[in-house]
């Protein structure tokens, strides 16, 4: 126990990279796919084109790719990031919101088509109907999938570590080489960081969703 | 399906507005895309030279792009194999009817879907040879995504499992069937054989995941495209950086692409078999496409 | 069908290429021949030369990404300085070059390797220290090295030793001795770490960091590689003996290990191997090897 007292700074530090990575990259994934999602069902189809591209682009790329890309990549284009961190806030931004956009498309494809036909009957337009009716209904069927993505990201951030990021997995390797003795306690420490942000997730994802769940 | 009432048929005028607006959309994504192009050219990246050596196989370039292609699928195909067999026994364990087997096998699926992929990687190449498992990379690597996908799949199976009509458990009781008997001939089949698109759609997601092993050592594709870089980068400075890392990304692209096309075909198919037709759709949830040691708790 | 047309294009496209020559295809050259030559001998019943000898395989970590002590060529196979020194000992063994098998090891996980057995042991511009000692053995040394600093070209930021390091980004390898070295002596540095220095090296390139640091002879090979891009300080701050490890307790090995390395001292061969890998790239002499640690 005294091991973990010792480190516990270190520890407390990556913890606080990871849980940063992921919040910062959460927001950025969910602006950017929600975006995409209103694209993919809009009346324009050069719009929707674009977004299907994105996403199937995305969905079929490991994220490692899109990280060396971003690091080690782009810089042939001329572009280059600040920070390593914003590095990794792109890269993980930019995967995760073609999955956000996925699970939003799902959400407004669940909403029945009922609700639509209602709303454009009342004179609606596009961006009325989708933005009074089917969306706010969509946004809390959405509520696990898109909650399932925010905890999928959280340890998805764990590959930053091999990008300079100094964050939980960076934390395990560091330790599994100096304190090799303390193995076990150190695979414990970094595990339990990340359960802190998954389990508290999973429980307010459930508890949302029997409170948001829509009786049809 | 709300989005196709969305909006009405669009009229000449509204037809004559989103031509012009999506010329305008085009024109700025060929801007981007051309200034992108510019900006390689300028830094020479565009020369066929460099693209060449993608394919000149005196350089041995291709040989190991390919070969790394091959140890990727291998790696992948044997974690597929391994998951979706004790996923299934997972599955059949939490719907067991005694608490005793359902309690801790939940408790494993939580527990391998909770931790990220890569710590549970490490956890196998770091820790279990503590323990007297002696593992290889390839074998830290194929442990770990079996792990993780076993969890994941047996979600998915046990979902397979309870979608089958209930008239065939029923019948299967009838004739005198003792609940292993029903398992294990009449539901998991029938669960596997529905689930089959989404199984190969999961084997994309694996695909994806198996990059980590560079995390191991394990030389796959990405390990592999790395290391070119690294040996040409020495002898020739940094001229072939960009063209192996898009070799890379794109070969995942293009054997994803084709897998995702297969699950589509089967589930086409599947859809149109009445024996196994489901009705709601089989499409694996975003979360759990994200790979990387995504998947709800 | 859609996807057959772009593979045509693709193929297409590919056989146009193929119809020009890289630069790298050009030069495409042999693997050069080795100095090491294959002798029959005897070991001593159980122990563990025996046992290698039996299993007809040297299992060796190294590195895979350095140029000048281990750099994998485009066919994959490991290239350099740590890599003549595994062949002279597997020479030593009656083995031939195929019966070794290179495994990478990256700086973080070179202990572990041999605590799990993963590997008979580790070549891999290894330092030797008493903190290592604790969990593996080494014998050697086989080289001294000192940690230097490598910058771009014409050292913009003007850094001439690690106390300039001060609020400067310098790149290194996480679980390496040069990265704890700056973390508990020069903690003013901003300390970027990777899981390789070709990663550093990329980084120092595309001008993300100001410096990187490590063992001087791995940041010659850098340099060697990209003269126009890389310069090396010239100022090594430490000593790094490199080691050849071997697991905990293996003495009689050790041992082994020490008469090979002392008779290619003696005989050249370490010299000759000096001058076909590092010294071919660096264009220097051979330097007086250093005199082997039987502790």
């Amino acid at each position: 126990m005294s091991f973990l007292a010792e480190n516990f700074p270190l520890i407390r530090d990556a913890f606080l990279t990871t849980l940063s990575l992921a919040v910062v990259s959460g927001i950025c994934a969910l602006l950017l796919g929600t975006l995409l999602a209103a694209m993919r069902v809009s009346p324009v189809p050069a719009l929707r084109g674009l977004a299907t591209f994105y996403v199937e682009l995305f969905r079929n790329t490991p994220l490692t790719v899109v990280f060396f890309f971003l690091a080690f990549g782009i810089v042939y284009i001329d572009l280059q990031f600040p920070s390593r961190f914003l590095t990794a806030v792109a890269a993980l931004a930019l995967y995760t919101a073609a999955f956000v956009c996925e699970a939003l498309r799902s959400g407004i494809n669940a909403v029945p088509a009922g609700q639509a036909e209602a709303a454009r009957a009342l004179g609606l337009d596009f961006r009325q109907s989708l933005t009074t009716v089917v969306l706010p209904q969509a946004f809390r069927t959405v509520v696990p999938p898109l909650g399932n993505v925010w905890i999928a990201l959280a340890k998805n951030t764990s590959i930053a570590a091999g990008f300079a990021v100094a964050d939980l997995t960076a934390l395990l390797q560091r330790l599994s080489n100096s304190a090799a003795d303390e193995l076990a306690l150190v695979f414990v420490a970094v595990v339990a960081g990340y359960l802190v942000i998954t389990l508290p997730s999973a429980y307010v994802i459930s508890v949302l969703e029997r409170r948001l769940a829509i009786v049809r | 399906m709300s989005a196709t009432v969305l909006f009405d048929v669009p009229g000449p005028r509204g037809r004559r507005r989103q031509r012009i607006g999506s010329a305008v959309g085009l024109v700025f994504v060929l801007g981007l895309v051309g200034l992108a192009l510019w900006r390689l050219g300028i830094n020479g990246q565009l020369d066929p030279a460099r693209w060449a050596i993608l394919f000149d196989t005196r350089t041995n370039v291709p040989q190991r792009l390919l070969g790394a292609l091959v140890d990727t699928l291998e790696v992948a195909a044997i974690g597929m194999i391994a998951a979706t067999v004790l996923g299934a026994f997972l599955a059949v364990g939490r719907l067991s009817d005694h608490a005793w087997v359902r309690i801790p096998v939940a408790a494993i699926i939580e527990f391998f879907r909770a931790v990220p992929l890569l710590v549970l990687i490490l956890f196998c190449f770091l820790f279990l040879p503590r323990v007297g498992i002696s593992t290889s990379a390839f074998g830290a690597l194929a442990l770990g995504l079996t792990l993780y996908n076993m969890a994941v799949l047996a979600e998915i199976i046990r979902a397979g499992i309870l979608s089958i009509d209930r008239g065939q458990s029923e019948s299967a009781y009838a004739i005198g069937m003792r609940k292993w008997q029903v398992m294990t001939f009449i539901l998991v089949p029938q669960a596997v054989r529905r689930m089959l698109p989404v199984l190969i759609a999961q084997l994309v997601v694996l695909l994806k995941d198996s990059s980590l092993g560079f995390i191991v050592g394990y030389l796959e594709l990405l390990r592999t495209a790395r290391s070119l870089v690294e040996t040409l980068n020495f002898q020739f400075g940094p001229i072939y950086t960009f063209q192996l890392y898009v070799a890379a990304g794109l070969i995942y692209i293009v054997v994803n692409l084709l897998l995702s096309w297969l699950a589509r075909i089967l589930e086409r198919r599947s859809r149109r078999d009445t024996k196994t037709a489901t009705a709601e759709k089989t499409e694996l949830p975003a979360d759990v496409q994200m790979g990387g040691g995504g998947g709800p708790l | 069908m859609r996807i057959t047309r772009y593979a045509a294009g693709f193929a297409a496209a590919g056989l146009l290429l193929a119809g020009c020559a890289s630069e790298a295809g050009n030069q495409a050259e042999e693997a050069p021949e080795t100095t090491a030559e294959v002798e029959e001998v005897e070991f001593p019943e159980g122990s563990t030369m025996a046992e290698i000898v039996e299993a007809g395989e040297l299992r060796v970590g190294t590195k895979i990404d350095q140029p000048g002590f281990g750099l994998a060529n485009t066919a994959g196979e490991p290239e350099g300085f740590d890599v003549e020194m595994a062949k002279l000992i597997a020479a030593k063994m009656g083995l031939s070059e195929d019966q070794i098998t290179f495994t990478e090891t990256v700086s973080a996980n070179r202990e572990p390797f041999l605590v799990e057995d993963r590997v008979d042991i580790v070549v891999a511009t290894y330092t030797i220290n008493d903190k290592r000692k604790e969990l593996i053995d080494f014998a050697g040394p086989y080289y001294e090295a000192g940690q230097d600093i490598m910058v771009a070209a014409g050292n913009p930021e003007n850094i001439e030793g690690p106390d300039d390091l001060a609020g400067k980004s310098v790149c290194s390898v996480e679980g390496s001795t040069p990265a704890e070295n700056i973390r508990t002596n020069y903690p003013e540095a901003e300390l970027v770490l990777y899981d390789a220095y070709s990663k550093c090296a990329d980084d120092l390139r595309n001008g993300n960091v100001d410096a990187v640091t490590t063992d001087n002879v791995i940041l010659t090979g850098f340099v060697a590689g990209a003269p126009d891009a890389f310069e090396l300080v010239g100022n090594p701050f430490t000593e790094e003996p490199y080691g050849i490890g071997v697991q905990k307790g293996e003495d009689e090995f050790r041992d082994f290990i020490n008469d090979v390395l002392e008779e290619a001292y003696e005989n050249g061969t370490w010299a000759a191997a000096w001058d076909k890998t590092a010294g071919a790239i660096t264009g220097t002499e051979a330097p007086e090897p250093p005199s082997v640690n039987r502790y």
